[in-house]
C-alpha cells in the first residue's frame, strides 16, 4: 500500500490525494463525453461552444437519454428490454394516423399511446414474471407484435403527417432566454423525467429493491422482496419512457416507417457506455443521461468530420467495444 | 434412472428413451393446428401436397444453418448478433469474387471462408481478452461490418455462375441438396457436442466458466473456437441464400433478421440463454417451427403485418411451453 509509505502529515499533499481519490472515482463516462464534446468544440467553434449550437445538439440528445434511462431499469434488474424501438415506430405511425391531422386530437393521442405504452410493459412484465420467459424472446416477440399492430393499423405506410403541436416537444425551442439564448423542450422533459427516474431509482426503497433482485435474485426474494410485482413496475416503466421518447423522435425526426429500428440497441449501448452491466446489479440515472449524450456526440463527431453514414456505423461500432473494454478492464485492475 | 416407475405409461417409457426435445411435440402440435386450419380454410394443400413438405424445409435451410453455430455460441453463455451481416458480407464477396465465372468459384470460396473466420476471431478475442460483454462485443462488430459492406456496396453486385445455383436449387434424387446440407450441418454440430471433448468443455464454460476454469479447461479458447464455427455457419447460410439469389445484395443478412430470429429458434429449442444447456436438435424443431408457420401463413393468406404479430405471439408461446413449470425466477 502507498498509503503506508507516504507519512501524510503536510495538509497540502492530504488534500491532493483525497482530490486524486475522488477523480480516480469518476465513472468514465464523464470524462469520455468531455474528451469527445471538446474535440467537436475544436472542429466547429460555431456549433459545440456556442449556447445556440449546444443546444441545438441536446436535441436529438435528449430523446436518446429518455430511452436510455427506461432501458437502463430494466438492464439494471438483470434484463432486457427489446422492445423500445419497436414502441419508437408504433408512436410515430400510428400517430400518422389517429391525428388524422386535426391539432385537438393531439393530448388525446398522447394520452392513448401512454395507456399503450403501459400495457406493453404490463404484459412484458407478466410474462417473464409467470411464464418465466426470459425477458429478452419475450420482448422480442414484444417487439414483433408491437411493429406488426403498427404496420397493420396505418396499412404499411404512414397516413398523413404529425400535427405540428405534436410535434413541438421534439423539435421546437423556448425562445429567448437569457445566457442559454433558447432551450429544446426536448431537453426540458429530459431533466424532468431524470429527475423523477432519480428520486424513484435512488431514493426510494423500490429503486434499490430493483437493484438488489438484479444483483442476487433469489436472496432477495427471500427477504421478502415482492420480486414478481418489481419486475411489473419496471417493465411498465420502460415501455412508458420508451413512448415519451418516441414521441420526442417523432417530432423531431417526422413520419417514418424505419424510425424506431435499432433504437433498442442504441439505448443499450448508452447504458453501457453509462456503466450499467448487463446482467443486472448496477446502474445509475446520470451517467446513463451522460452515456446517451456520448453516444450522440460520437455520432455528430463523424458527422463532423465528413464522413458519410456507413462509415459512421462502423466508427460507432468500434468506438462502443473500446469504451466497454476500457471500463471492463479498468475495473478489473481495482479488483 | 435404472428403474422406472411401474405406473408410468408405455408411451411415456419410449420417449424418454429416444430423448426427443419437448419443442418436438409443440412443433407437431403447430404443424397439425395450421395443417387442420388449412384444410378447412384454404386448399387442404399442407396435408395432401408432398411438396409443402419439402417446402417447409427447404424455407428453414438459411436460418437453420446459421441457427445451428449460434446454439454453440448460446451454449457456450455468449451470444452473436452480428450473423446477420456476417450473411451479408459472405452474399456480396461471394459473388462480387465470383462474377459469374466458375473458375472463380473456389477462390470466392476460400475468401468468404477467411472473412467468416476473421470476423468470429475478433468476437471471441474481444470477448474473452478485452472482457467486453458478448452482447456488446458482437453489437460492435456487427455495427462494424454493416458500414464496411453499405460503404462497399448499395445494390447487387456481381452473379453465381450456374453451377454454384447447385447449392441452393440442385436436386439428388426427390431431395433438394440445401436440406442434405443443413441435415449434415445439423449432425455435424450435435456430434461436436455429444461426442467430443471441445462440446463438454462448451457445456462447462457455459454452466460454469470459472469452475471450468478451474479444473483445466482452457476457457477462452474454447470461447473463441465457437465463435469461429459460429461465423462458418453464417458464412455457410450466406453462401445458400446467394446461390438462390444467383447475386448478392448488402440486405440479405438483416432483412431476414438473422441475428435475432437465430437466437429465438435456439430458445424455442431448449437452449437456455444462460449458457451450459440445450441442443441442435431442440434448434432444428425451433427452425420447422418457423418454417410451419410462414408455410401456413401463406396458405391462409394471412395479412404480411398480422404474420409479425402472431410470429412473435408464437415465439413467446413455444418458449412458454416449457418454461411455464420452472420454479426459478427468469430475468
Amino acid at each position: 500500500m502507498t498509503t503506508s509509505t507516504f507519512p501524510a502529515k503536510d495538509t497540502s499533499t492530504d488534500f491532493f490525494r483525497k482530490l486524486w481519490g475522488w477523480i480516480r472515482k469518476v465513472p468514465p463516462v464523464y470524462p469520455i463525453f468531455l474528451v469527445i464534446f471538446l474535440i467537436l468544440g475544436f472542429l466547429n467553434p460555431k456549433g459545440y461552444q456556442t449556447m445556440n449550437g449546444i443546444m441545438t445538439y441536446f436535441r436529438p440528445a435528449s430523446p436518446l437519454a429518455v430511452l436510455a434511462i427506461g432501458e437502463m431499469v430494466v438492464l439494471a434488474l438483470g434484463g432486457f428490454d427489446l422492445s423500445v424501438g419497436a414502441l419508437v415506430t408504433f408512436v410515430v405511425l400510428v400517430s400518422s394516423k389517429f391525428l388524422a391531422n386535426d391539432p385537438a386530437n393531439a393530448l388525446p393521442d398522447i394520452l392513448m399511446l401512454i395507456g399503450v405504452g403501459i400495457l406493453v410493459g404490463m404484459i412484458n412484465g407478466l410474462v417473464v414474471s409467470f411464464l418465466k420467459v426470459p425477458s429478452f424472446i419475450t420482448t422480442l416477440g414484444m417487439m414483433m407484435v408491437v411493429r406488426g399492430a403498427a404496420l397493420y393499423y396505418v396499412g404499411g405506410a404512414p397516413q398523413g403527417y404529425l400535427t405540428d403541436n405534436w410535434r413541438a416537444f421534439g423539435r421546437n425551442y423556448i425562445q429567448n432566454v437569457p445566457f442559454f439564448t433558447r432551450i429544446p423542450y426536448a431537453l426540458i422533459i429530459l431533466i424532468v423525467l431524470a429527475t423523477i427516474a432519480f428520486f424513484i431509482f435512488h431514493r426510494t426503497n423500490y429503486g434499490r429493491q430493483i437493484l438488489a433482485v438484479g444483483d442476487n435474485t433469489r436472496a432477495s426474494q427471500l427477504s421478502g422482496v415482492r420480486v414478481k410485482l418489481i419486475r411489473v413496475i419496471t417493465f411498465i416503466f420502460c415501455s412508458v419512457f420508451a413512448v415519451l421518447g418516441g414521441i420526442m423522435i417523432g417530432g423531431y425526426g417526422g413520419v417514418n416507417v424505419t424510425i424506431g429500428e435499432g433504437m433498442e440497441l442504441q439505448a443499450i449501448a448508452a447504458c453501457v457506455i453509462g456503466g450499467v452491466l448487463l446482467g443486472g446489479g448496477k446502474g445509475a440515472v446520470l451517467n446513463v443521461v451522460f452515456g446517451a449524450f456520448t453516444l450522440q456526440a460520437v455520432v455528430n463527431l463523424l458527422n463532423q468530420l465528413g464522413l458519410p453514414k456507413p462509415y459512421t456505423d462502423a466508427v460507432q461500432g468500434l468506438i462502443i467495444i473500446g469504451v466497454v473494454a476500457y471500463s471492463a478492464l479498468s475495473t478489473m485492475k481495482k479488483r | 434412472m435404472t428403474t422406472l416407475p411401474a405406473s408410468e405409461s408405455s408411451f411415456k417409457r419410449i420417449s424418454r428413451s429416444l430423448n426427443i426435445p419437448p419443442v418436438f411435440y409443440f412443433l407437431i402440435f403447430v404443424f397439425l393446428f395450421s395443417g387442420i386450419l388449412d384444410h378447412y380454410f384454404a386448399d387442404g394443400q399442407m396435408f395432401s401436397n408432398p411438396l409443402i413438405m419439402l417446402n417447409i424445409i427447404v424455407r428453414s435451410v438459411a436460418l437453420g444453418i446459421v441457427a445451428v453455430g449460434q446454439t454453440l455460441v448460446l451454449i457456450g453463455a455468449s451470444i452473436d448478433l452480428s450473423v446477420a451481416y456476417t450473411i451479408s458480407i459472405t452474399a456480396v464477396m461471394s459473388s462480387y469474387i465470383m462474377q459469374g465465372n466458375t473458375n472463380n468459384v473456389p477462390f470466392a470460396i476460400a475468401g468468404v471462408f477467411v472473412i467468416g473466420i476473421a470476423i468470429g476471431l475478433t468476437n471471441g478475442l474481444i470477448i474473452t481478452k478485452l472482457h467486453v460483454n458478448p452482447f456488446i462485443a458482437t453489437l460492435g462488430t456487427s455495427l462494424l461490418i454493416k458500414g464496411i459492406i453499405n460503404a462497399t456496396f448499395s445494390n447487387y453486385t456481381g452473379s453465381v455462375p450456374q453451377g454454384f445455383e447447385y447449392f441452393g436449387y440442385g436436386m439428388i434424387g426427390p431431395v433438394p441438396v440445401s436440406i442434405i446440407i443443413l441435415f449434415l450441418v445439423v449432425i455435424i454440430g450435435w456430434y461436436m457436442l455429444a461426442r467430443t471433448k471441445f462440446g463438454a468443455h462448451l457445456y462447462g464454460v457455459g454452466g460454469n466458466s470459472e469452475v471450468a476454469r478451474l479444473s483445466g479447461v482452457r476457457t477462452d479458447r474454447v470461447l473463441i473456437g465457437a465463435h469461429i464455427l459460429c461465423s462458418v455457419t453464417a458464412v455457410l447460410s450466406g453462401m445458400f441464400l446467394v446461390s438462390l439469389m444467383r447475386s448478392g445484395a448488402p440486405w440479405v443478412g438483416p432483412n431476414g433478421f438473422y441475428d435475432l430470429n437465430s437466437i429465438a429458434v435456439a430458445v424455442i429449442g431448449g437452449t437456455a440463454l444462460s449458457g451450459g444447456k440445450g441442443g441442435v436438435w431442440g434448434t432444428l424443431a425451433g427452425v420447422l417451427i418457423f418454417g410451419v408457420l410462414s408455410t401456413a401463413f401463406n396458405q391462409l393468406g394471412v395479412n404480411p403485418y398480422l404474420k409479425i404479430v402472431f410470429q412473435g405471439v408464437i415465439i413467446v408461446l413455444a418458449v412458454a411451453s416449457y418454461t411455464i413449470r420452472s420454479k426459478k425466477e427468469a430475468a
